[in-house]
Parts: structure tokens; sequence; C-alpha cells
């Protein structure tokens, strides 16, 4: 491998994307949009009204709402269920925001604290409730216990961050693969290329290269925003992690980007298809819809799509928690993703447009 | 001394097209050769074997003494390669594109810097290439294919989309490049751009060579006659007769013919008919042509030349 040639090679391509508006625009600029849009619309998400299981019969809610007919229902929707640990579950997988049983006069109030605004409201509402029934019966009739759940849902932030990330570099990946490649093919640039003394190794190399870099940007882009106070993404210790996530995911979706670029025969045809692949995938692999709020299909569907595991992945190690390892599973299957579509792409390669 | 290239009974088809049908010849050490024909000649195809970049089905083809296919990286930095004027990276200048190309031969800089100047682009080093002119796009692109200092030069329709101007000041680089003893191989299907640079050319149509050698003698060869001509109304027809007279021959083209615009006599002996006008003061807008490359193709395919 010759590194001056490589070099070069690099510094072209990256002097070329840097004065392409259109590419930071939509590479970098309009991810970001994204993120400051669906931080900011799900910062505060339900916290004026929340959604509470009642676990088995509640009479104090029931009192409550005979004092005062509607009210409760303005604050809060009222699920029954008879089983507490289902109920906890719901809890914890953040898709209630509280569980409310009463065991003679104690309320029990079980609540996450993903959403801490959330859960400062679910507790206020409760006690006020208990007051309210204490001062129009005797003193202390009531007690109220809250419990706090064990903590494994996320807040918006958490999901927003890596899934709109994950598409960012879906497309950074496919996009700037399908038509570098279109376009060198139709300016003859690649037949240029491969009549210099240059091997075709460092040429990949060389674009892989600059597309590693555009998706460590957006990485860092995205994180130094959903960081912010405002948004208030609290990266776990293991955060580290997603940058082999990152990097794999970008293989991957390079790899289709080559393989669109070999069967395309003009940048446009390579722009609309490379559209087609991954813009339904952004509503489908977890990007654009969370796939804990997702319905069953779509989450059953979002295995067939590549962008899940990149998303996945880097939601474990970012935002859940988890260790190192949880991140292997989806950068194996970016890596397997990323070698076959790449030996496809190499049978059915065309050096020229004819 | 041996050939720089050599090239024998070679073939090449697409599906049931015989893009290159039995072709033969040979290209001398600094030498500056033509390979004519209308789009579709199989020249383009020709030039890509020569090049490396398509195998021939049959036949043998030899490069500096070497096989070009498959692609061989020892071959490639002698030889230079012209494409089209937009085969560059995108969005940069035309000191980094050259410098870029300059690296991939491990040419330095400065030597990138001054083929920028050998081309005449040392002011417009810092603009992008899209922005440049089509000639000026065309010498970049040239400087490129030079940078590394090739023995052999291919050129592929260097001036194909240019205005005259441009052209003819392309034609001076190309001259110069050739005297500098680098071989020149370049395809046209402008006639008069092979009649002027070539010291041989090969006309090619349907994959074959029709005719092969220098352009001066390829045209002498066909004997067609001389085109005198002047702007009508300067002479009756009975007096355009008259100068016609003896010497004009009957070689089924028309002696004497007049479009309203333009007297146009045809004929092999050229001296008594431009005396006989000088006689009749009837000179304005005199032109006098020998035949081209074209009255070449023609003779060779009885018909048109389609440019």
């Amino acid at each position: 491998m010759n590194l001056t040639a490589l070099r070069s090679l690099s510094r072209a391509m990256l002097r070329g994307f840097v004065r392409d508006r259109t590419a930071m625009v939509f590479t970098i600029l309009i991810p970001v949009l994204f993120l400051l849009l669906f931080g900011s619309l799900y910062k505060n998400t339900d916290a004026a009204r929340v959604s509470v299981i009642e676990v088995g019969r509640v009479a104090l809610l029931d009192y409550a709402e005979a004092q005062a007919p509607g009210q409760i229902g303005r604050v809060m929707t009222i699920t029954h269920s008879g089983d507490l640990a289902t109920a906890l579950a719901d809890v914890r997988a953040g898709t209630y925001d509280a569980a409310v049983q009463q065991e003679g006069r104690t309320l029990v109030v079980h609540y996450s604290i993903a959403d801490q605004t959330t859960a400062a409201f679910v507790q206020t509402v409760f006690a006020s409730l208990v007051q309210q029934a204490d001062s129009a019966s005797s003193p202390h009739a009531y007690a109220l216990t809250t419990a706090q759940v064990e903590n494994k849902s996320l807040k918006p932030i958490q999901y927003i961050a890596p899934g709109l990330l994950g598409w960012a570099i879906a497309s950074g990946g496919a996009f700037g693969a399908a038509i570098t490649l279109v376009n060198w093919r139709e300016t003859r640039l690649l037949r240029r290329l491969r009549l210099a003394p240059v091997g075709t190794g460092s040429v990949v190399l060389a674009r892989v290269g600059l597309s590693l870099v555009v998706a460590l940007v957006q990485l860092a882009v995205f994180l130094g925003i959903a960081t912010l106070p405002y948004f208030g993404l609290r990266l776990s210790s293991y955060w580290w992690m997603a940058i082999p996530v990152v990097a794999c995911g970008t293989l991957a979706f390079m790899s289709i980007g080559l393989l669109v670029g070999s069967f395309a025969r003009t940048q446009q045809a390579a722009t609309a298809v490379a559209n087609l692949i991954i813009l339904p995938m952004a509503f489908l692999g977890g990007a654009f819809i969370p796939l804990n709020y997702a319905p069953a299909w779509i989450n059953d569907v979002s295995y067939a799509m590549p962008l899940r595991y990149l998303v996945i992945g880097m939601q474990n190690v970012m935002a859940r928690g988890d260790g190192p390892a949880a991140a292997l599973p989806a950068i194996g299957v970016l890596l397997g993703i990323a070698g076959v579509l790449t030996a496809i792409s190499v049978r059915v390669f065309r050096w020229d447009a004819v | 001394m041996s050939a720089t290239i050599s090239v024998r009974d070679v073939r090449k088809s697409y599906g049931s097209l015989a893009a290159v049908d039995g072709v033969s010849f040979e290209v001398q050490p600094g030498e500056f050769f033509g390979i004519l024909g209308p789009n579709g000649a199989g020249k383009t195809t020709t030039l890509e074997m020569l090049e490396g970049l398509r195998e021939a089905d049959s036949g043998s083809l030899s490069v500096l003494g070497l096989p070009p296919w498959p692609r061989n990286p020892a071959l490639l930095p002698r030889i230079g390669v012209q494409l089209q004027s937009s085969s560059f990276f995108e969005r940069l200048t035309a000191r980094e594109q050259i410098g870029t190309f300059a690296s991939l031969y491990g040419v330095s800089a400065r030597r990138a810097d001054e083929m920028l100047g050998i081309v005449g682009l040392d002011e417009h080093a810092n603009v992008r290439t899209e922005k440049l002119s089509g000639g000026q796009a065309q010498r970049l692109s040239i400087a490129c294919a030079l940078v590394h200092d090739p023995e052999l030069v291919f050129m592929d329709e260097p001036t194909g989309a240019l205005d005259p101007q441009a052209r003819r000041n392309l034609w001076d680089l190309l001259r110069q490049i050739n005297a500098d003893g680098r071989t020149v191989v370049l395809t046209t299907h402008h006639m008069d751009e092979a009649e002027i640079l070539c010291d041989r050319v090969a006309i090619m149509d349907h994959g074959k060579v029709l005719e092969l050698g220098p352009p001066a003698a390829l045209v002498r060869g066909i004997d067609s006659p001389v085109r005198i001509s002047i702007e009508s109304g300067q002479l009756s027809a009975v007096e355009a007769a008259a100068v016609a007279g003896g010497p004009v021959a009957a070689d089924g083209r028309g002696e004497v013919t007049d479009d309203g615009v333009v007297l146009t006599f045809a004929t092999r002996e050229p001296a008594p008919v431009l005396a006989s006008l000088a006689e009749r003061h009837a000179l304005a807008g005199l032109r006098v042509q020998g035949a081209t490359l074209e009255d070449v193709f023609l003779k060779l395919t009885g018909r048109e030349y389609r440019s």
C-alpha cells in the first residue's frame, strides 16, 4: 500500500466533502435540527397527565372521584390491573408512569425515576390526594408510601439521540458511498484512477476513512448536544463502546451504498434508491419510532433492518448503562452485513458506465 | 529501434458487434500518431485496449515492449492518459487537483506547479475545476496526464467540445508535447486536426483500418481535383465555361458549379484556371482548396464523412 497516495487521496476527498455544502447540510445539520426538535418536543413528555395502573381496588381514587367528579381524569389516566408484578414490569418498561395499590389505609405508589419530572408529578398528585382525604375525614386516616421501581426505562433523549444518530450515520454512509461511486464512474475519475499506479485498496481505504471521520464527527456533535443540561442525556460509563458500534455501522451502510452504486447508472437513480432503502428503515428500524413504543409488528420487522442493530447497539452502551459486551452482538451483525454486501458488490462492480 | 506500440490483428466484440475487427499498426518512438474516424469506428475501443482498460478478444498488443493487459503497474507510470476534461476530484482547485495526481505517481508538488505553468494555468491555480472554461479544463486534464513525465501519451478526443480558438491554442500545446520527445497517440473525429498534428494517421471505420500513412501522402494518393472558388456574379455562365475550358476534368463531380454565392471550378490543373480568372479580374473572394482527409475518407468509404 502506497502511504503517500493514500494520504493525498484522503486529503482530496476530505476537501471535496468539506466544500460540499449540500453534503454538510444533509449529514450534519439536518440530523442535528431533528435532534433539537425531537429533543425539545419530548423533553417533558406527558408531564401534565400521568398514566397510572390501579392494582386491585384503590378506595382513595373512588373517594376522590366521588368528591370531585372528573377532576382525577384531568391529571391521570387510570388503567386497572389485578397483578402487581405485571404492573411493575409495565412501569419499569416506561409504558406507564406509576402503579398504585392500597393496603388497608396505606397507599403505595410505585414509580420510575427515568423521567424525574414525571416522577415528581406522580408523587405530588398522590400526596395531595391523601392530604385532601385526610382533611375531609379524620387526620392521618391515610398513609402514603412511595416506592421507586428498578429503573430500566429511558428518558426520551436516551432513545431519541441514539435513534437519530443511527439514522444520520446510516444516511451518511449509504449516500456517501453510492453517490461517490456513481459520480466517479460518470466523470470517469474511476477509470483515471485505475490508470494511475495506485491500488484499489488505497482508493477504497481513503473513501472509507472519510466516511468514518464523518460518522465520528456526527457522534461527537450529537453527544455534545444531547448531553447539554437542557436535553439531559446522561452517558453511562461504557459510552465509548459506541465508537466501535458507529464504525461498524458506517461500514455496514457504506456496503449498502456500494451495492446501490454498483447497480445505479446515474446519481439521481442512486439517490432515489438509497432513499428508498434508508427512509423506510428509519421508521421500521427504531430510529424515528423508538422500538419500546412501536407496535409489535414494527418490532418484529425491525430485526430485518440493519439500522436496528446500530441503534440498539448504541443505546445499550450509551444510555442503558449496559457493559461493553452489550454492544458485541450489534457489532457482529453489522460487520456481517458489511462483509456479505461488499462481497456481492465486488461481483457486480462495473468500472465503466458501459 | 523497436516500435513503441505494436498492434497485430486485434479484435474486440461487444455481443454481436465487432467494435474492432482485425486492426494492425505500429507506432514508432517520438511519433505523433492519429486514429481517425467517425463516432463508432472503433478508435476509442482500440485506445482502451492499448491503455490496458479492456482485454482484446484476439490478436496481440504491446506497449513499450510490454503487454498492457492485465493491468500492468510497471507500465502505468510510463504512460500518460488524458480522458475527458471532467475526470477530476470534485471541488478541488486546479493546483490541488494536479497535486493529487502528482502524488499518486510519487511526483513532487513543485513539479506539479511547474506543469500547471507549462499548460498556461498559473493564474487559475486557485480556481476550482468546476469554474474553469472548457479549454482551461482540457489543459488541466492534459497537465494531469503529463505530470509524471510519461514516454507515451494517449489522448481521447482532446479538443472534443472546444470552440475553434481554444482548439487552436490546444494544438500548439500538443505539438510542444510531441516536440519534447514524447510519443503521442490521439483519437479524433476532426479531419483537420489529424491533418495538422499527426505524422501518420490510421483512418478507421466499422472496426477496420482503411488506410494508414502520413496525411499528405494519403491526400496525394487519392488524386482528387483542386477546388478554386470565387464570389458569384463576377463571371457570366458563358465566361465561366470558357475559363473552365479544356483544363477542367470531367471527373463526374461537375466542372463548374454556381450556388448563387460561390462559383467553384474543380480542376487537376489549377494554374491555367487561375491565370484565366486573373485576366478577367474575377478574383474577389478567391479560395483555392486542395483535397483533404475528408476527401480521402469519402474515397475510401464512398460516403460523406459525418463529423
